[in-house]
C-alpha cells in the first residue's frame, strides 16, 4: 500500500529526529557547558540529570529516524519537552541560575515543543488518511500452511469454501464455468456485490481472477501454492489489486477493512491455516465479537 | 458464575458474569476446583501488559473437573479430574510439532497485536491480555478450554489439588529454566527471583543434578524458603551485598555456568539502576526493567547460559550485548513450552522426587481474590502463594 508522507512533514520529522540526536548527545558528552548555555549552576546533580535527559533525546530521536511509524516517538519527544520545560521551570525560580540565559532557554523549548506536536498531530492525521488516497491499492501477503499444496488448493478452489475463512464475505456462487458472483455483507444491510471470472486456472499452483464490468468494486487479484522449502507444507501468496471505490461503497468498504487492507488479508489466510491444521477457527470470548470486548463469556449464544 | 475480572490498574473485583459454553469442537468446559494468582498476574494488575480491557477474567493456573466436552474433544470425558496448561496448543502446526507449543501458529486469534510489538506473535494464553488472545482466565468457577484435547493433562485421585496444582504454569515454568541452562555435572546455577517460580527453578536445578545453587532476593522469608525448601546452597540478599561480587568470590572470580532470570519486567535493585529505569519506564522510553536480566549477563560465565523465564512484555534499555557477545554467551528464554513438561513432571510428582505444595502460604475463597492480590503485591503475612478455592 502507497503511504508516501507529505514531503514538508517528513523533512519536519527527520529535522526533529536529527535534532534530538544532536542536542541529546550534547547533552551526554558536555552537561556543564550546556548548563551554562542554558543558565544552570554547573553542579555534579546538575550534570547527571542533564546527561539522563540526554539519553532520553538520543533515544527518541533514534526511534523517530529508524522507525517506519514516527509518531508515537514524536509524541515521546512532547512528553520530553513538558518534562524539559517542567525543569526549566523550576531553575527560573531558582536563586542561583542565570534567569535571563534560563528565560530564553525556556523560550527555545517551548518554540520545539510547538514544532513537535505540530509534527505528531500531522502525521497521525496522515495516517488516518492513508485509506482515503485514492490510487491504486495492491496488496500482497503469505502464510505457511501445513498441508500439501493439493489439499489447499483444493480448499481455494471450491470458491464455496471461502466464506469460511473469509471475513465479511457472505457468499460466492458459480454462475456459469468460469464466472463467479460475490456478495460481501455490510453492517446496517447493505451489500457489495460482484462478479469475477476465473481467468487462470492451474490445478494446484495457481489462480487468477478479475472482477467484470459493473462491478461494485475494480479489482483483480491471484492466489498461489507453493510447495514450501523443506517440505513444509505449502506456501501460500495472494496478491490483490483494486481501485477503491468512492462513494458509498467506499465509505462502506472503509468501516469494514479499516485502513489496512493488508491486515485483513492476513488475517483471512491464518483463520484458513487455523480450519486446514487444526480442524477449527480459533476463537476466544473476546475475539468472536466485532470491536473490543472483555475477555467473558457472552450471555447468550453468538451467532458467528 | 463468580469470575474475578480486572477492573484497571490495581483494581480486580469478583463479578458476576455468564458461564462458558462450547464455541468450537475441541472445547472443553472445566469446573475449577483450585486457582491460583501468579506473580505474572501482578503485572496485569500494576498495569505494565497493553491491550487489556476493563472486565477481563483473569487467572491461568486453574485445574478441576471436565463438565462438557466438545464433539472433537476423544480424550477426556465427563468427571475427568485435570491441570489446564497456562498456554493453548494447537499440536497441529509446525511450532507444536516441534513442541514449541507456546508459540502455537493458531491458537491466539490475536496474534496480530503481538506481530506489531513483537514482529511474531506467540499462543494465546488464558487470562492474560488481548494480544494474547482475549481468553476469559480461570479464576473463576468454570472456563473453556480451547484444544482440550492437547492441554488438559488428567490426574489421578491419589494426589491432592494442591499437589498438582502446579503443573498449570509455575513447575512447568521454573523446570524449564533449569532445563534450559542444560545442567553438567560440577556445574553452578545462580537464581535471581525467589518467588514461587524461583522456587521451583532452584528445585528443579537441584533435580537436573546442579552442583551447587545460588538464590538470590531481597526479602529474607523467601531465602529462607529457597534454603530451607527449595535446595539452595547459598543465599544472596542483594540488598546488603553486591551479587556480582558475591557470586565472583564464590565461583573463583569465574562466575555461575548458567543464570537464570525468574524475575523479569518489574526488577528492583537498591540505588541507581532501579531509579533509572523506573524513570524511563514512567517516561515511556523503556517498557520493561531489565535490572536483573543485565546483572545475570555480567555475572554469568563465558561461554555460561542465561536462562529467561522472567516475563518481559517490550523493550528494555541498555542491554549488555558487549558482554554476551566478547563472552560467548547464550540466551535463552519463553513462555513455558506446557504441554511437553506437564506429563514428565506429573510422573516425577507421583514418584515422589517433589511436591511442589511447598509454597502455598495462603488459601483463600474465591470471592477474597482481590485481598489475595494485595497481600501477593505488598509481601503481606510472608505471601509466597496464594491459591483461590471457588467452591468455598
Amino acid at each position: 500500500m502507497a503511504s508516501e508522507q507529505n514531503g514538508g512533514i517528513s523533512r519536519l520529522v527527520a529535522g526533529l529526529g536529527w535534532f534530538s540526536v544532536g542536542l541529546g548527545l550534547t547533552e551526554m558528552i558536555a552537561p556543564g557547558t550546556l548548563a551554562r548555555i542554558i543558565g544552570l549552576p554547573d553542579r555534579g546533580k546538575n550534570r547527571a540529570w542533564t546527561r539522563f535527559y540526554g539519553a532520553r533525546e538520543v533515544a527518541a530521536g533514534i526511534g523517530i529516524l529508524s522507525q517506519s511509524k514516527p509518531a508515537p516517538w514524536l509524541w515521546a519527544r512532547v512528553a520530553g519537552d513538558a518534562l524539559d520545560l517542567a525543569s526549566l521551570g523550576k531553575t527560573l525560580a531558582n536563586d542561583e541560575s542565570n534567569r535571563w540565559k534560563a528565560g530564553l532557554a525556556t523560550a527555545a523549548v517551548a518554540g520545539v515543543t510547538a514544532l513537535d506536536i505540530l509534527a505528531a498531530k500531522a502525521l497521525n492525521e496522515a495516517a488516518e488518511n492513508d485509506g482515503a488516497v485514492v490510487e491504486d491499492v495492491r496488496v500482497v501477503r503469505t502464510i505457511i500452511i501445513d498441508r500439501p499444496p493439493e489439499e489447499v488448493y483444493s480448499y481455494w478452489r471450491n470458491f464455496e469454501n471461502l466464506p469460511r475463512f473469509m471475513k465479511h464475505l457472505e457468499s460466492v456462487r458459480s454462475i456459469g464455468e468460469h464466472q463467479s458472483h460475490w456478495v460481501i455483507r455490510a453492517p446496517g444491510g447493505k451489500r457489495i456485490e460482484w462478479n469475477a471470472e476465473l481467468e487462470h486456472d492451474e490445478t494446484n499452483r495457481r489462480i487468477v481472477w478479475r472482477s467484470l464490468p459493473g462491478s461494485d468494486i475494480d479489482h483483480a487479484g491471484w492466489v498461489q501454492f507453493e510447495r514450501a522449502p523443506g517440505d513444509r507444507g505449502t506456501l501460500v501468496k495472494v496478491e490483490v489489486n483494486y481501485t477503491p471505490p468512492g462513494g458509498v461503497i467506499g465509505s462502506t468498504l472503509a468501516k469494514l477493512f479499516g485502513q489496512t487492507p493488508g491486515l485483513l488479508i492476513q488475517e483471512n489466510l491464518r483463520t484458513l491455516k487455523q480450519l486446514l491444521e487444526t480442524g477449527e477457527i480459533a476463537k476466544s470470548d473476546a475475539s468472536i465479537h466485532e470491536g473490543m470486548h472483555p475477555a467473558q463469556p457472552e450471555p447468550e449464544s453468538v451467532v458467528l | 458464575m463468580k469470575a474475578n475480572c480486572w477492573m484497571g490498574k490495581r483494581d480486580v473485583r469478583v463479578e458476576t458474569v455468564p458461564d462458558p459454553k462450547i464455541l468450537n469442537p475441541r472445547d472443553a468446559i472445566v469446573k475449577i476446583t483450585s486457582t491460583a494468582i501468579c506473580g505474572s498476574d501482578l503485572h496485569l494488575y500494576n498495569g505494565y501488559i497493553p491491550s487489556m480491557e476493563s472486565g477481563d477474567i483473569l487467572g491461568h493456573e486453574f485445574m478441576g473437573e471436565v463438565v462438557e466436552v466438545g464433539s472433537g474433544v476423544k480424550n477426556l470425558q465427563k468427571g475427568d479430574r485435570v491441570v489446564v496448561p497456562f498456554a493453548i496448543a494447537c499440536g497441529d502446526c509446525f511450532m507444536c510439532k516441534r513442541q514449541l507449543y507456546s508459540v502455537c501458529e493458531n491458537s491466539n486469534p490475536n496474534a496480530w497485536m503481538q506481530e506489531r510489538l513483537w514482529g511474531h506473535g506467540g499462543a494465546g494464553l488464558f487470562g492474560y491480555s488481548h494480544m494474547c488472545g482475549g481468553y476469559a482466565g480461570g479464576q473463576a468457577e468454570y472456563a473453556r478450554v480451547p484444544f482440550a484435547d492437547v492441554g488438559p493433562i488428567k490426574v489421578p485421585e491419589s494426589l491432592t489439588d494442591d499437589q498438582v496444582l502446579f503443573l498449570s504454569d509455575i513447575f512447568p515454568t521454573g523446570y524449564m529454566g533449569a532445563d534450559l541452562c542444560n545442567i553438567q555435572p560440577g556445574d553452578t546455577i545462580a537464581v535471581w527471583g525467589c518467588g514461587p517460580v524461583g522456587q521451583l527453578a532452584i528445585a528443579s536445578a537441584r533435580m537436573l543434578g546442579a552442583e551447587r545453587v545460588i538464590a538470590i532476593d531481597r526479602f529474607p522469608y523467601r531465602l529462607n524458603m529457597a534454603k530451607e525448601k527449595a535446595g539452595a546452597d547459598t543465599v544472596l540478599n542483594y540488598e546488603h551485598e553486591d551479587v556480582r561480587d558475591a557470586l565472583k568470590e564464590m565461583t573463583g572470580g569465574r562466575g555461575p555456568d548458567a543464570c537464570i532470570d525468574a524475575v523479569g519486567m518489574e526488577a528492583h535493585a537498591p540505588g541507581a539502576a532501579f531509579l533509572y529505569d523506573r524513570a524511563k519506564q514512567a517516561a515511556m522510553l523503556e517498557t520493561d526493567r531489565p535490572i536483573a536480566l543485565r546483572q545475570a549477563i555480567l555475572a554469568c560465565r563465558n561461554g555460561g547460559t542465561v536462562s529467561v523465564i522472567g516475563v518481559y512484555g517490550g523493550f528494555i534499555d541498555k542491554f549488555p550485548m558487549g558482554s554476551v557477545m566478547n563472552r560467548s554467551l547464550t540466551i535463552k528464554a519463553g513462555q513455558t513450552h506446557m504441554q511437553k513438561y506437564m506429563r514428565p513432571l506429573l510422573e516425577r510428582i507421583e514418584r515422589g522426587d517433589i511436591d511442589p505444595s511447598f509454597i502455598i502460604t495462603h488459601r483463600l475463597p474465591l470471592e477474597q481474590a482481590p485481598q489475595g492480590f494485595e497481600t501477593f503485591l505488598h509481601k503481606q503475612q510472608d505471601c509466597m502463594k496464594v491459591v483461590l478455592k471457588p467452591a468455598a
